[in-house]
Formats: C-alpha cells, structure tokens, sequence
C-alpha cells in the first residue's frame, strides 16, 4: 500500500481516501466519513488506514476500532467482487425470504458474511432494501432483483458466474 | 411536446427500469416524435412497475409492468400511430388513488428529481420565499403549531412545540438535523420523498432552520439508499448554486447551509441522541434525556432532529394555510399519513391517507385485498417497535391515539399485511430476532432480555414450547419495557406482546398441540411431495442431504418422514411446487 507515500510525495495519484485525510484539519465528525472513505477505496478497512485516521484525527485507534465494529457497513476484511445481500425486512420474510437465503447459502456454498473462495461473491443478509413491494428482494452491487423464487436466484447468480468467465 | 415519463425510484429501477428508459432513449427521436423522454420518482404504484408515462395536451396514459421488450411497441403504436394501448394501462389508477390525498407525495412521480427548474416549476422554493419576506419566526411556529403536525418519525410529537423549544434554547449556533435514517424493515416512504422529491426536504429545512434561528443543517440518511443519497448531494449542490442554501439567502441576510451525512448501518441511530452520537463520529448510543436535543443536541448546541415526511408536508402549510391542513383527520391527529403498503397485498406501493381512514379502506379499497386471495389476518404496523393489528380490529382509524389503543403504534408508516399463511408466532420471533440484533448493548434489560425472549420463541417455534413460556414472555416483556433508555428497548416488546393478545390461540397451537396452523414454522409440519404435481425430474432426489426422498424417474417421488431434517432444500429446487408443508 503507498497510502504513506501518496501523502507526502506531490505528484502521486490521490485516491478520495488519501485526498481526505490529506485535507483533514480537525473538523469535528470525520471519523466515519473517513472511515466510508477507506472502504470505498479499498472494499475493507485496512489496518493501516485506521492507523492513518487514528494519526491525524487525534483519536485513539482503539476507539475507532470500536466505531467500525459498531457499524455493520464497515468490514475488517476483502470483500468479493460482488456483494450479494439477501433482504431480510418483514415484507421479504413473509414472501419467503428464508427459502431465498437458502438457496444462495445452497448455490454459494457459503454463509452469511463469508466470500466464496474464487472471491466472487460476499454473502450479506440485511435487514430491509427499502424494495419492499417486490419481495422478495436480492441485491447483488448497487443492482436490486425483486419477485425472486429459488429458481430466479440460481439462474441470476449462474449470469454473474458466467460474465466473470467471459471477461477471463 | 409531448413527455414521456419513466418511474425511477429505487422500485423502479429494481424492476428493470434502467433498460427501458435506455431502450426508449435508443427509440424516441424528438423531432421526429414530437417527445421528449423525462424520469421521475416514485409513481407509488410499485406492483405495477416498470411504470411509463405518456404526457400529452391534457391528457395522461400510464402504462405498467413496462419491459424493454414492451417498448418498441408504445413506441411505434402509441406515439407513432397515436393508438393508446389499452390491455397495458394501468386500468385501476383512479381506484387506487380515490381515496387518497397527496400533500408529502405531491410532487413524487410527477417532478424530475434531477430537475430544480421543474421543481420552481410547480411552486418549489416558493413556501421559502413567503417566509422570509413576510413570516417573523413566531409566525412561522405559530402556523406549524396551529396546522397540528406531529412528528411523522413514530412517536407523534407536535412539531409547533418541538421548534417553539428550539426557537427559545439560547445559543450562537444552533442545528436542524433531518432524520433520514429509515430503518424499519417493510417501510419505504423516506425513501420514496428523498428519491422522488429532494428539494422539499431542503427547503422544509430550511424553513425549519428560519423559525428556530439556526445556520446549519444536517441530512442524517442511510447509507442503504443509494439513489436518495444521489440525488439529495445532487439537490443541494443545485440549491446552493441558484441561492436557496448557503449565505445571505435571497439577499435577506439568512443564512443556512446543509450538509448530508450517510449512516453506516444500525438501527438504533434512528433514535435522535444515538443519531447524534453517530453524526459527531462515535458509536451510535442514546444518552439520558433530559437534555432533550433542543437544549443540547449535536455538539451540545440546541438542536431541532425532524423526519423526511415531517419536513415534506412544512413547505405545502406555509404555502396553503394551516386549516387546509388540519381540516384532513381527526381530534388529535391532523393531515396526512404516508404508508407503504407490503406483504401479501394486491396494491403494494405508497399510499397517502387523510388522517382518520380506516385501516380496512386502506388495505380493501387502495390495496386490493391479500395478493393470495385468502382472508386478510393481521397487519404489522410500526415495525419493530409496532404490532400486528388482527383483522378484527381493521375498523380502527388511522389516528395516533386509536392505534396506540390496540397495543401497534402509527409508527413510520410500515404496513405489512398478512394472510392466513402466516404464521404470528413466527412474526413475532422475527421482530425480536431484529432488535435483538440491533439493541446497542447499553442496557442490560434490552441487551439481555430480548436475547432471553427470542430464545423462549425460539424453543416455541422448534417445537418445544412449555406452558410457562407465556408467562415468562409476559414478565420479560415488562422489564424491559420499564429499564430501557431508548425507544428500541421500551417497545422491543410490542410485537410479541400484540401477537400473545389477539392470536394467542396460535401460540397454544405450537406450545400445547405442536402444530403450526400457518404451516411456516419447520419443525411442526410434514413436508410431502404433491403426487399430481411431481413430474419425478429427480432435481429433490439429488439435492436431499439426508436421502429422505426416493422415486424412479418421471414417477412421483416420495419423502421418508422418519429421514427428512425438513431444511426445505427439495422446495427450492423444485420446478413444478410440488413440496408441500403439511
């Protein structure tokens, strides 16, 4: 990682990330953009990068350990290509949200919060979409698919695996 | 011109809404067609979209279920040859609409939400504009006080006094924080305003921001929404750039500056002192109140926290009066209520009431009735803080107070309709598996004892229930209810409390009989391949784990009762639905 080096050499490419702590003067209520910042750059919060932030907001870095484990968007690991998210709301559970989860864990092999070993997918079970009138609802990147059934989701993930393939 | 409009609200664009503007986009040729291709917000009338709308001198055709192959063909018929294709209109949009009024959802599914110009078009900025030039403060308060709005969040506090407290807190900086953080499962209207209509959230702000003398302002939105968080960045860039933000306000001297802050993903910062932990930075805790946030809010500055649908309906007061506002609802509960309507309803969409509708008109006349056809049983209002409101009871108006009576708050504006098929047990299990989940650990009561409560249903749901269960459902219930700081810990409870009351029955079904009536919950029902259904493909034969299913090929398979772990594999794999739960 040059996150250290894109600092302080003039001329690097900045990602967001490394612009805004550039940037940081000490504005109240940057740690979690910050930390937002991180993650879009990097898919994950890196160690390094809390090391970073903890430097130049002035906040302990077990402090903004425990900011990231609060949130559930933040994660402490890679995540896969694709982040698969299979809604959990009322609406989805009573349209049988359940067999869809199972489905995915099925056609995966994996469980909630887990990457598949070709580093594909990232499976992530959350609470609503906000779709609620297409229940029930899968999410696969910022691409919502809605009235699914088991076969539904097969043949979507089945379209993901084979677009990989296709630009292999 | 003629306009024609596609749907892109967050449902819209789920539906494959992206590929059928993109194809119109391909088709339509202005000059030739005499059109232009226009995108809109959320039409409402999310079971039927992709929505398209066609535009013309006085004149309107909305078509549904639109796909990108469905195009060429409104293309070519209806703008081309001028044919109105009958069997794709949406035939019952006056049905739906009949009974509702729109004063939030005004401009949704009307308006470009990347467009300032059309929203000045149809008045936007306007209610600011009045309140500078003629509206002291005091006025301002006095007209919100006066139309009767209460906090659209969930707990119903009258706005008027809310800012009246703001408006008196003495300080050189003071903050009008707007609650987007919508995180109840089943509801969508937040989203719906944010994505459809941005502008009248900045500018309800901003009004808020003149009455109770505040510079800034903060959109706390939820980082789940993507395209509210679009075109919210998008609308205030536009608003600073033409003047309605920023410094020096159409040259009255007002100054107000928003900034938009995206959530991270908990519940719990839905509550204002955990929101305003969470905008300051920390991990999104609530504190003791009093102080209250109007005394000392974010960075101990008084600060007045409103809801997206609060905000939406201060514009359309200031502009029309408070008595065209409070001549909609009853006593205590005045105007409008949004509500999304999901679940097992015919109509799902949103939907925006008078005040003192009955939930049956809501659900019956807007909604169609259940999807399934089968009786109405419950509706789950107020999500995890709510309840389920049986059948029964669907007489009871949409009122604050008279909903409060049944044991579900008004909440947010979830509706979640059930049929027979659902299993209350199992609803009740699934709410508290969410706050469970959600509770920030603060206090014990309901960092542990909904643990506690979900286990018991748990055990319930297996098939393990014990008589004693209820009881001690009952007294957790109370505890928790009694010890908790925050709005999540005090009403946690309410979904198993409501579901014990009216469909207690239920609960002794799976307690005392072992059976689950709704066939939902595993462990008490048979699963059993349907004879006339199974084709004898083999796909269950192959994916049972446990080889509990057996049958030669293209002869109906059977399922050996005494090996199957029930885990519903066979089901999603089957084609023809034969897998039954019995």
């Amino acid at each position: 990682m040059t996150e250290a080096t894109a600092r302080t050499s003039e001329g690097t490419v900045l990602s967001p990330f490394s612009k805004m702590l550039w940037r940081h003067h000490g504005e109240p209520g940057m740690l979690i953009p910050l930390l937002q910042a991180a993650q879009d750059a990097y898919g994950y919060i890196p160690s390094l990068a809390i090391e970073q932030i903890a430097e130049v907001t002035a906040i302990p870095a077990s402090e903004v350990f425990g900011v990231i484990t609060f949130y559930k968007q933040f994660r402490l690991l890679p995540l896969g290509k694709y982040v698969l998210r299979t809604c959990k709301g009322t609406a989805c559970h009573v349209s049988g949200a359940e067999l869809i989860a199972q489905t995915v864990e099925d056609e995966l092999g994996i469980y909630p919060d887990e990457t598949t070993k070709d580093g594909l997918f990232t499976y992530m079970v959350v609470a609503c979409l906000g779709c609620c009138s297409l229940a029930p609802v899968v999410m696969i990147g910022d691409q919502a698919y809605g009235r699914l059934t088991p076969e539904k989701v097969r043949k979507i993930i089945k379209q993901y695996r084979r677009k990989k393939e296709q630009a292999a | 011109m003629r306009e024609v409009v596609v749907g892109l609200g967050a449902c819209g664009i789920a539906a494959g809404g992206i590929p059928v503007y993109d194809r119109l986009k391909e088709l339509i040729d202005p000059q030739k067609d005499q059109a232009v291709l226009k995108q809109t917000g959320c039409v409402g009338m999310c079971y039927r979209e992709v929505l398209v709308e066609v535009r013309e001198q006085g004149k309107r055709t909305l078509y549904g279920d639109v796909t990108k192959e469905r195009v060429d063909r409104i293309v070519e018929e209806h703008l081309r040859a001028g044919k109105v294709i009958e069997e794709w209109k949406v035939g019952e949009e006056n049905e739906v609409l009949a009974k509702q009024k729109r004063i939030v959802l005004r401009n949704c599914g009307k308006i470009d939400p990347f467009s300032l110009d059309e929203y000045l078009g149809v008045g936007g900025y306007q209610a600011l504009v009045k309140v500078l030039n003629e509206l002291k403060p005091e006025q301002i308060i006095a007209i919100i006080a006066e139309s009767g709005l209460r906090g659209r969040g969930g707990a119903g506090f009258p706005t008027g006094t809310k800012w009246k407290y703001a408006a008196a807190a003495k300080d050189q900086h003071k903050y009008v924080v707007c609650n987007a953080d919508e995180g109840d499962p089943g509801a969508f209207m937040d989203r719906s305003v944010l994505e459809g209509d941005p502008h009248s959230i900045l500018e309800g702000m901003a009004i808020a921001g003149a009455a109770i003398g505040a510079d800034h302002g903060y959109i706390y939105a939820r980082a789940e929404y993507p395209h509210a968080v679009r075109r919210l960045r998008h609308a205030i860039g536009q608003a600073e750039e033409k003047g309605y933000l920023g410094n020096n306000i159409l040259g009255k001297g007002f100054n107000f500056s928003i900034r938009l802050k995206e959530g991270a993903g908990a519940f719990v910062c839905g509550e204002e002192t955990a929101l305003i932990a969470s905008i300051e930075g920390r991990r999104g805790m609530p504190r003791v109140r009093p102080p209250f946030p109007v005394d000392s809010g974010l960075w101990g500055h008084p600060t007045c926290i409103n809801n997206v649908e609060t905000l939406a309906n201060v514009p359309w007061i200031i502009i029309n009066g408070a008595k065209a506002f409070n001549i909609f609802g009853t006593g205590n509960s005045k105007g409008t209520k949004v509500f999304a309507l999901a679940g097992k309803i015919k109509r799902g969409g949103l939907v925006e009431v008078p005040m003192g509708i009955s939930i049956n008109e809501v659900i019956y006349d807007i909604g169609g009735g259940t999807i399934s056809g089968k009786p109405f049983k419950a509706v789950q209002m107020g999500g995890p803080s709510g309840g389920c409101i049986p059948a029964a009871l669907g007489d009871t108006p949409v009122d604050y107070e008279k909903i409060t009576a049944t044991g579900a708050i008004m909440g947010s504006g979830g509706m979640v309709v059930m049929d027979t098929d659902t299993c209350m047990v199992d609803v009740a299990r699934f709410f508290l598996n969410f706050t469970q989940n959600e509770s920030c650990g603060k206090c014990t009561f309901c960092r542990i004892g909904t643990k506690r409560m979900l286990e018991i249903l748990e055990r319930i749901c297996a098939g393990k229930g014990e008589e004693k269960d209820l009881l001690t459902l009952a007294e957790l219930a109370e505890q928790i209810k009694s010890s908790s700081l925050c709005g999540l810990g005090q009403t946690a409870p309410n979904p198993v409390l409501t579901t014990i009351l009216y469909f207690r029955d239920e609960y002794q079904a799976h307690i005392k009989d072992k059976k689950c009536p709704a066939k939902v919950c595993g462990a008490l029902v048979d699963y059993v391949i349907n004879s006339e259904l199974c084709t004898g493909c083999g796909l269950c034969l192959k994916a049972c784990e446990s080889g509990a299913i057996s049958g030669e090929k293209k002869k109906p398979h059977l399922i050996d009762p005494s090996k199957c772990i029930k885990c519903s594999k066979c089901i999603t794999v089957c084609r023809q639905g034969a897998v039954e739960k019995r």
